[in-house]
């Protein structure tokens, strides 16, 4: 028999023979387009109208002259890559652990994972003075020791590294659950030990969901404000990362707020586009099999 | 047994990284001698930065050394909840007395402090005032103008910030100063935070509200701030003086327990001394604080005029105990401020 | 979010290449069966395991333990003085009021938005698609910053609405509205492959037989459809109750009108004396509990609905 042709692999089901009647396609489709017009689009252009406001040399001298904003955009350069690094190595040994084997209390590892993302970044931070704070459980010891990390910059990759934990490790998982252990298993029984496996059979297969976590993961490490204000004392040219920027800015001098939002805004459209291209590229053809567009829809 | 290994040695890389990194950022932010951090209320940015540079300046003239002063700014109480969990500052310049002196309770400040400087430790006062739009179209000249009509006012919250605390023991002290009884007052601040329709965090915040969102007739802030609203709003904006207002006195302090632990304590002590030399004085009154040396102060008296302040004492016994009064759980605040449901 | 093992295997047959008939999925299966029984099968579970609980103890669950244990400092009245007051309670009554209408509008904004991408083809297609992620990408800080210009009363909204008495600035529906923006992506991206993999034979069938469009939708389409709506209907409750950095540029924080519970946690620290720390505390610590019951109430949907679909 001949080997079932190929079809491309999309699993969106083919165009019904019957369609909807022409002006019920046509209503829904531009309610829909109106919500996110006005509810995504015109934000997004205003930001930049703003930012550019009072001209374009002026926006460039907004992000470039003033040293605190330059600090800023360098704090945050620092803070974001190091929670997501950390993030990172978490989400693919939890990803391992969830989705290759079942022990007890697995289902409660995974609500644990997802706990920080649903609680308010206020009290994320206040999680972090009550431990690390000069009445806190640590506090007299860290003092002693002269180790600072509420306030200074531990304090805020602790703070970041939290409210992002979960977004690696929740795309990963029903990655790997997808693609199931077969490869691995055959790996295992070629002989392979258990790096050579994670190297040459694992990763590969885990890649874009990897990096889409990563981008994801990334976006809200930059963005991050709540949790991030609680912990930082606010000390201009310090602990202010851009988000925190945003608003002093926004207090004291909003184009320049707007300028530096506005950077944020790009990182966030990039953010995006990347997606695109990655969901795009996992449906095409050339993909790595019939496995992976099952896998990394959300 | 691979895997044990690996384990182990990542376990404890990881464990070096985090700790090298943890130690060296304890002793980062440059030299701890060298380095000076002021935690200040919500609206002194512009003050400190200008006052900052002058300090540094005259510091590397009388010591050769060089000095970094860092400013952290936000609403009076919310700086000091930031100390009090261990930002390391060095000097503390708040709104309101009793915010420092909750530090001085918790053993970062000596109990004394008042009485280490020159006029109680108060090297600038201030006050109350209002902004009103162009033309003030509601004729608001004093206080009781406040509560007629469908007047809505801009302040911030009086448990968070200092321009809001002040807010609050003006709109109180004015009716206690002119014959009120405690109850008249109570009246009085009730109706008048009913029209408040936001609370921002802080001074700054309340500005933002009314100038660049727009919302309410009149916004009760410091002086200092209303002038620096006049100058940005390019006669958008005016400023009005009722004749009483209250005497705020923003003390500064020197926060011994981190002086101590980090040997700040000569830098500090000599910037709280800059901050009454004629040169800092002057600059007070550049931005439209009050200086205390009087003769400073008689010099500006357009930028500054001169109005009836009625100090703490007419209507609480200090600071502290206004505060407890007014401000803390269950306090006067509270009370007349509950949910409507 | 998961996709079982088990409907994966049976999709795997219709991709056979090869020798026909011979399935993989049985070998698989069994295969997986002693992975789960014998947990060597497969190496690092040690280590991966040790590791994610060490990163997690580090970072989750010792600041919770230190939370959890700081409240136990205070007796059960206290606590409840502290957590339970009118204003505690109009500020979780707005929490909650408010989550619930966003997610519960982002219901049908984002069923409408689903189904338009998946079912129909317009110009322009990919680039809405790929703004519907926006609100997922953008600060919560910048989200809150420009919400508020726009509904100010000068603003590109707010020209229009403030004439029509609709304010948007420091009111619950402006509250609402940003919370609308950072929970649009929720349902959408849940429901979307769900209706992707939907099997439109199945739709044709029923119409051949006599159903009109509406009958199909509702009894065919909708049963499909709804554990993953209910799912990002949950994600977006969960996402809007955490709220923070948006908010606070747009509400007014008036107690027992604008003022959001993490608001309140921020209040009542800043009143600098020990019962307010403690007072944070607990409302912090009902807060967090909530979370956690949230929480494991999406993740059992999210096995009912597998059960389901499977």
């Amino acid at each position: 028999m001949e080997p079932k042709p190929q079809e491309p692999a999309v699993l969106v089901p083919a165009r019904s023979v019957r369609q909807d009647p022409w002006y019920v396609r046509w209503i829904l489709i531009s309610s829909a387009l109106l919500l996110v017009v006005f509810l995504v689009l015109v934000p997004l252009i205003n930001v930049f109208c703003q930012a550019l406001a009072d001209g374009p040399g002026v926006y460039w001298a907004y992000l470039i002259k003033d040293a605190n904003t330059r600090h800023a955009i360098g704090l945050t350069l620092i803070v974001a890559p190091i929670a997501v690094i950390m993030n990172l190595v978490f989400g693919v040994a939890a990803a391992w652990a969830i989705a290759r084997f079942r022990f007890k209390g697995r289902t409660l590892l995974v609500t644990l994972i997802d706990l920080p993302f649903s609680i308010s970044p206020v009290v994320a931070g206040l999680l972090f003075i009550v431990l690390f704070g000069r009445e806190g459980y640590l506090g007299p010891w860290l003092q002693a020791h002269d180790i600072k990390i509420i306030f200074a910059t531990p304090g805020l990759i602790l703070a970041t590294a939290f409210v992002t934990l979960p977004f690696v490790a929740r795309e990963l998982i029903p990655v790997m659950e997808a693609i199931g252990p077969e490869e691995e298993l055959a790996a295992t029984s070629l002989g392979a030990t258990g790096w050579q496996m994670f190297w040459k059979v694992t990763v590969p297969n885990i890649k874009w969901g990897i990096l889409y976590g990563v981008i994801l993961c990334n976006a809200r490490a930059m963005g991050e404000f709540g949790a991030v204000n609680v912990v930082s004392g606010r000390i201009i040219g310090q602990t202010d990362t851009l988000p925190l920027r945003v608003e002093k800015l926004f207090q004291d001098k909003p184009s320049a707020s707007y300028a530096v939002a506005s950077v944020l805004t790009l990182l966030a459209l990039v953010t995006i586009v990347l997606k695109a291209i990655l969901e795009s590229k996992t449906h095409s053809p050339s993909s790595d099999g019939p496995l992976q567009e099952v896998a990394l829809r959300e | 047994m691979k895997t044990k290994f690996t384990s182990t040695v990542l376990a404890f890389t990881g464990l070096i990284v985090l700790t090298a990194y943890l130690s060296g950022c304890g002793s980062s932010g440059g030299n701890n001698n060298h380095e000076l951090l002021n935690v200040s209320y919500d609206p002194t940015r512009e003050l400190y930065e200008e006052l900052n540079k002058q300090f540094v300046a005259s510091y590397a003239k009388e010591t050769g050394q060089e000095i970094n002063v860092k400013q952290s700014h936000g609403g009076s109480a919310a700086q000091a909840r930031a100390v009090l969990d261990g930002l390391e500052a060095d000097i503390v310049t708040l709104a309101l007395p009793s915010d420092t002196d909750v530090l001085a309770k918790k053993g970062l400040i000596d109990p004394d402090w008042e009485k280490r400087l020159p006029n109680e430790s108060l090297p600038y006062y201030s006050t109350i005032v209002f902004v009103v739009r162009k033309g003030n179209p509601k004729n608001i000249k004093d206080w009781p103008d406040l509560i007629e009509g469908e007047v809505s006012i801009i302040t911030p919250n009086p448990k968070t910030s200092g321009n809001g605390k002040l807010s609050f023991l003006a709109a109180w002290g004015a009716v206690i100063k002119r014959g009120g009884s405690e109850q008249a007052a109570r009246d009085y601040v009730t109706n008048l935070y009913k029209r408040v329709p936001v609370l921002d965090s802080g001074a700054r915040g309340a500005t933002t509200t009314f100038v660049q969102k727009n919302l309410g007739d009149v916004q009760i802030t410091w002086e200092n701030e209303a002038h620096y609203e006049i100058e940005e709003a390019k006669g958008q904006l005016e400023i009005i003086y009722p004749p009483i207002s209250i005497k705020a006195e923003p003390k500064v302090a020197l926060v011994d327990a981190n002086v101590k632990k980090k040997g700040t304590q000569a830098a500090a002590e000599a910037y709280l001394k800059y901050l009454y030399t004629a040169e800092a004085q002057e600059t007070f009154a550049k931005y439209y604080y009050r200086p205390s040396q009087e003769d400073v102060l008689k010099k500006y008296t357009e930028r500054l005029p001169p109005i009836d302040l009625f100090s703490i004492s007419s209507f609480a016994e200090s600071w502290n105990a206004a505060q407890q009064k007014f401000f803390a759980a269950d306090g006067v605040f509270d009370s007349i401020y509950l949910p409507k449901n | 979010m998961g996709y079982s093992i088990a409907s994966t295997c049976l999709r795997i047959d219709d991709y056979v290449y090869g020798e026909p008939g011979l399935c993989l999925a049985n070998q698989i299966q069994y295969e997986l069966l002693m992975a789960s029984v014998n947990p060597r099968v497969l190496p690092g579970y040690r280590l991966s395991l040790g590791y994610t609980m060490f990163y997690m103890s580090l970072l989750v669950l010792i600041p919770l333990a230190g939370i959890y244990l700081k409240s136990f400092t205070i007796t059960w009245s206290e606590f409840l003085k502290a957590a339970w007051t009118p204003r505690a309670i109009a500020a979780y009554k707005l929490t909650f009021g408010a989550s619930v209408t966003a997610a519960g509008a982002n219901i049908f904004i984002g069923l409408l938005l689903a189904w338009v991408l998946v079912r129909y083809d317009f110009p322009l297609k990919r680039f809405f698609d790929a703004l519907i992620d926006l609100p997922f990408a953008l600060p919560t800080a910048v989200a809150g910053l420009v919400y508020s210009t726009l509904y100010a009363e000068n603003g590109w909204y707010g020209r229009f609405l403030a004439p029509l008495g609709i304010e948007g600035n420091n009111t619950r529906l402006g509250i609402v509205l940003v919370l609308i923006f950072t929970g649009m992506p929720f349902v959408v991206r849940t429901v979307q492959p769900v209706l992707e993999s939907l099997d439109v034979e199945v739709e044709e069938a029923a119409t051949t037989l006599g159903a009109s469009r509406f009958q199909v939708f509702l009894h065919i389409i909708w049963p499909t459809l709804m554990p993953a709506t209910l799912t990002g209907f949950a994600l977006a409750f969960a996402r809007a109750l955490g709220e923070y950095g948006s908010v606070i540029f747009i509400a007014g924080n008036r107690a027992g009108e604008t003022e959001i519970a993490p608001i309140l946690v921020m209040n009542r620290l800043l009143e600098l004396d020990d019962s307010g720390k403690l007072a944070a505390i607990a409302i912090a610590v009902v807060l967090l509990t909530v979370s956690f019951l949230m929480l494991a109430f999406i993740n059992l949907l999210e096995w009912w609905s597998k059960r389901r679909g499977a």
